[in-house]
């Protein structure tokens, strides 16, 4: 059930809660030690890692290879299902393509690859851009399906993300099921008075709903902020749960860049 | 579109961060007139709404169908500084909550979908509001204008950045041809839906629209007296 209040912001953490919160779109819940670290220590060890899987040379392919094994051994620490993560990789699909069909069209010098003529450059950027969207995505699947939303907004806090922001994304997690649920209950009626969205002349009707879903939105919005004042509400949310950070989780989350910090360095020696 | 990670190599990256960043934090200071941080439930289903918008996949043709960025009609609906917030909230739990577009690559898509899209459409639709009458045909008009040139703004910041540091071997001309051949397609579905849906809110509650409050007359409430003469 959908209630219109503000007080999910304000809920504890002291229960154990099982299953989906509010906003977890991705999130699988599982009892693992990449689960247990704070999202704030995931948050920096995921950003450190891509940036050195994106500073690594192209030409190093064993370097590509140890930094997807490395992430392959997080999906398992995490316990989450390979059909699953692979999955969810599907959203790489267009630039997939992006970087296949780049060979075909590169610059001299050219090889032969079973015959059919390919560029050298080309093939070479293709597998960069293959290889290093690919480990981005599964770091980022790895994160989104490890973290909670809540504690997701909580980390960011911590590290100094503004107030404002972290309350604009709370509350954008906390109403999207509500909007989404307006949204398809535009739909049914559209369709119940025999409706369908099949071309460009039905725009008008789309952009009809999409203005309604708009005036929905906001006058929701007002009626909640009036709402969290008459509850003292003053600009500020109280958490009464602060996840504590210890070295330990930092030095355990660490182990990742820290290791592709050593893969890159030996590749750009070894170049 | 969402760029993953290593498209764009990591000075331009780390560059578009920071002049991101930058944006954000002039959004921060501005909106505090119109949004003090007690406002935020508001920005946050706008940021909702946003959120569903980009959803909405419209047909194109030939089976391909495009989504909406919906810059421009949150740059006119809230006004450019509650925008940058609504774009950068809605753009960073895409890639921190549903693995849509690389980590690395959040500065890019940041600057891209939300600030080059939202600054160009909040300086054109000042502008052309200037030369043209006060009307609310002209708000739609001007509405869709935008909306289109915000879409080709965003691609021609993804072609500018691929030209300093694409990690890929397209021309720039060709990237520059296909992109923007692309890109004005969906540009005039954005522009259609963009100036349809401002429209549509125009007509039940103009006072939402930010882009609109100062040309549009004040509506004050008239009671009128019963022409009906009730005969009970």
């Amino acid at each position: 059930m959908i209630i219109d209040s503000p007080r999910v912001v304000l809920a504890t953490k002291s229960e154990h809660v099982h299953g989906h919160g509010v906003g977890d779109h991705l999130y699988v819940h599982k009892h693992s030690i990449v689960h247990d670290l704070p999202a704030q220590v995931k948050v920096v060890a995921a950003l450190c890692f891509i940036f050195i899987v994106v500073l690594t040379p192209v030409h190093a392919v064993w370097a590509f290879a140890l930094y997807l094994t490395i992430i392959f051994v997080v999906v398992g620490l995490a316990k989450l299902h390979f059909p699953l993560v692979l999955r969810r990789m599907l959203i790489e699909i267009p630039f997939v393509i992006f970087a296949v069909l780049m060979p075909f069209f590169g610059s001299a010098p050219r090889i032969e690859v079973l015959g059919i003529s390919l560029s050298e450059a080309g093939l070479w950027a293709a597998f960069g851009i293959l290889a290093k969207g690919t480990i981005g995505v599964v770091t980022s699947i790895t994160l989104a399906a490890t973290t909670r939303a809540r504690d997701l907004l909580q980390g960011l806090e911590a590290i100094r993300v503004p107030a404002v922001l972290i309350q604009i994304a709370t509350f954008m997690l906390r109403y999207s099921a509500v909007v989404t649920n307006d949204l398809a209950r535009m739909k049914v009626a559209r369709e119940s008075r025999g409706f369908s969205a099949t071309g460009i002349k039905h725009w008008k009707v789309l952009a009809h709903s999409a203005g309604a879903l708009f005036i929905r939105s906001y006058e929701r919005g007002e009626r909640v902020h009036l709402a969290m004042l008459a509850r003292g509400y003053n600009g500020t949310i109280i958490d009464l749960y602060k996840p504590k950070v210890v070295r330990q989780d930092w030095l355990t989350a660490l182990v990742l860049p820290v290791l592709a910090i050593t893969i890159m360095t030996i590749a750009w020696v070894t170049l | 579109m969402h760029m993953p990670d290593g498209l764009i190599n990591a000075p331009v990256s780390i560059g578009a961060a920071v002049i991101a960043a930058g944006a954000i934090t002039v959004g921060l200071k501005k909106s505090k007139g119109t949004l003090d941080s007690q406002t935020a439930p508001l920005a946050g289903l706008v940021a909702v709404f946003i959120f569903a918008f980009q959803m909405m996949n419209f047909p194109v043709a030939a089976g391909t169908s495009g989504h909406l960025m919906g810059g421009a009609l949150a740059s006119i609906l809230v006004g450019p500084y509650v925008a940058i917030l609504v774009m950068t909230v809605v753009v960073s739990l895409q890639a921190l909550v549903f693995a849509d577009g690389g980590l690395s690559a959040l500065g890019l898509n940041l600057l891209n979908m939300g600030i080059v899209s939202i600054v160009v459409s909040a300086l054109l639709f000042a502008g052309l509001m200037k030369l043209l009458p006060k009307t609310r045909t002209s708000i739609i008009g001007v509405s869709a204008t935008v909306a289109f040139i915000s879409v080709l703004a965003s691609a021609g910041a993804f072609v500018f950045e691929y030209s300093l540091g694409g990690n890929a071997t397209y021309n720039i001309a060709s990237v520059l041809i296909s992109v923007m051949s692309v890109h004005v397609l969906i540009g005039i579905g954005e522009a259609i839906i963009t100036g349809l849906t401002i429209g549509a809110i125009l007509a039940t509650r103009a006072d939402l629209v930010y882009g609109a409050r100062k040309f549009l007359p004040a509506q004050n409430l008239v009671i009128k007296a019963s022409v009906v003469q009730s005969n009970v």
